[in-house]
């Protein structure tokens, strides 16, 4: 059982990835309703909450946190296995806030997706910091767009060259699990426009297999973590 | 008419570099402007207000540069002997590169007015300000400091898939309600011609291949182009992924000097021509 919690405020991609975009959130007695993809994936996003692709929203700090307490705190989640949170760039308010209000449900820890140019990593190690500077664990970097593989011809090009070593040299320098690196497809672009599953998609791909391979890493991360820690809500 | 002695007195055109998105290249796109409009011979100074993750420094390889204080503010740090680009960033206000920068709100928004106020900048042809992907404090801020002196407007940067575009339509709604000009958009990373299937041809071929659009859509297709038309602002141009770009953006290299034969080249000087050709228009 999945919840996935968008909490970039100005820009929420999380619904049109889902193919949920034009849906709506329900309220009921015991809370805001997560809008649905499967029975057992549940979505909540601002993006729901606008009435058009054009609506912007333009808020400063104080009421984007106001947001994210709504969410964390209204939204009628039921029993789940696994809440993800993805994030917007940077290392302010929402990333602040979230680790805050999460702070008493104990989080298991961060994933944190680079591409190999250097002014990704640059950023990265950054994040890295503010991890360590907030006490939130990190599951490990997973190093994304790792590659090119031509559909035409299928040789593999770089097309963001790891100049200065890529995730790879990064996670050793910082002492961080490298979960893995997902190559460039095209077809991932496509059905995240499209809102399809890009696993039923292309069940083939490299990246498929890159990504299923880092997610297996991520579960056994967290099974392990619960072996060690006794719950309480 | 301007308090004497104000810091942005000497510049005569001033234009922001947005998006919704992050990761679509606004840095690289603000980069290689400032770079073009140089090579026309125009003074160019760029203010890195991403507070979070500032990348122009790099950029231009000066990212250990510090920044030293004078009687009107802050010296920008100049790229070259000829002082042609200057550059203000966060970046140069760090001890270690790698230290993040933690700050709610209200304190980026206090750095912010700071930065439009008070680097001595003399006098540019151009200011260009890169921000961060959003539509938050550093935008509202940033917009609100720099109504007094009038800003050119906001080249918006997106990339051909649709989530981008669907947060570069939200920054378009900004742009409305605080005023801001829309120069135009531009659709970054547009295509990829994979150099294996291109080894066997010519230059002359490669572009013409470019121009049938005969590569891979990497992000898909034609988003930019399509919500320029939509929302009645110009289409700046296509800018394809270009590896050799990416690597000298990585080493703080000139590539519009090392790279004039490259698939971006022509798609960015275009999109600097259109600049030049606004401000003078707008000046007769």
């Amino acid at each position: 059982q999945v919840a996935l919690l968008d909490i970039d405020i100005c820009g929420p991609s999380i619904p049109k990835m889902m193919g949920l975009e034009g849906e709506q959130v329900h309220q009921s007695g015991s809370g805001w309703s997560p809008v649905y993809v499967e029975d057992n994936l549940g979505v909540m996003s601002v993006g729901f909450l606008l009435s058009s692709p054009d609506d912007a929203v333009i808020w400063r700090g104080p009421k984007k946190n106001g947001l994210i307490k709504q969410f964390l705190r209204d939204v009628d989640w039921g029993e789940i296995d696994y809440l993800v949170v993805d994030t917007p760039p940077g290392t302010s308010d929402e990333h602040l806030s979230v680790v805050q209000y999460l702070g008493a449900a104990h989080i298991d820890g961060a994933v944190i997706i680079t591409t190999p140019q250097e002014v990704s990593l640059q950023d990265v190690r950054k994040e890295i910091n503010f991890c360590h500077k907030v006490k939130l664990p990190i599951i490990g970097v997973v190093e994304n767009m790792s590659g090119f593989i031509c559909p035409k011809c299928k040789n593999e090009s770089q097309i963001f060259p790891p100049t200065t070593g890529g995730a790879e040299k990064m996670c050793q320098d910082l002492n961080v699990t490298l979960l893995g690196k997902v190559p460039l497809d095209p077809q991932i672009g496509k059905s995240c426009d499209q809102g399809q599953s890009f696993f039923s998609e292309a069940p083939e791909s490299p990246a498929t297999l890159s990504y299923r391979s880092i997610i297996q890493r991520i579960q056994e991360y967290c099974d392990q973590h619960h072996l060690r820690e006794d719950k309480t809500v | 008419i301007l308090p004497e002695g104000s810091n942005l007195a000497g510049v005569r055109h001033i234009l922001l570099v947005l998006s919704g998105k992050g990761g679509v290249g606004k840095s690289t796109i603000s980069t290689e402007l400032a770079l073009s409009l140089r090579h026309s011979g125009k003074k160019v100074g760029i203010l890195d207000v991403d507070l979070c993750g500032p990348s122009i420094p790099r950029m231009f390889r000066v990212q250990d540069n510090d920044v030293h204080q004078c009687d009107s503010g802050w010296v920008p740090v100049f790229v070259d002997q000829d002082k042609s680009i200057s550059l203000m960033s966060i970046g140069f206000l760090l001890e270690k590169p790698d230290d993040a920068v933690v700050w709610r709100g209200p304190k980026k928004n206090a750095l912010i007015k700071q930065f439009v106020t008070d680097v001595a900048w003399g006098d540019l042809d151009f200011l260009i300000v890169d921000t961060p992907p959003g539509t938050s404090d550093e935008h509202i801020s940033t917009v609100e400091a720099l109504r007094p002196y009038k800003p050119l407007g906001a080249i918006l940067v997106t990339t051909p898939q649709a989530v981008s575009v669907g947060d570069v339509r939200r920054e378009l709604t900004f742009c409305k309600k605080t005023g801001l000009r829309v120069l135009g958009i531009v659709e970054n990373m547009s295509g990829f011609v994979c150099p294996h299937c291109l080894a066997s041809l010519s230059y002359d071929l490669l572009l013409l291949l470019f121009l049938l659009q005969e590569c891979t859509n990497v992000f898909s297709k034609g988003g930019g182009e399509e919500l320029a038309k939509h929302a009645g602002v110009p289409f700046l141009g296509c800018v394809p992924l270009d590896p050799q770009l990416s690597q000298s953006l990585e080493e703080g290299r000139d590539f519009i000097q090392e790279f004039p034969k490259s698939a971006a080249f022509p798609a960015l000087a275009h999109i600097a021509q259109q600049i030049l050709d606004g401000t003078s228009q707008r000046s007769s």
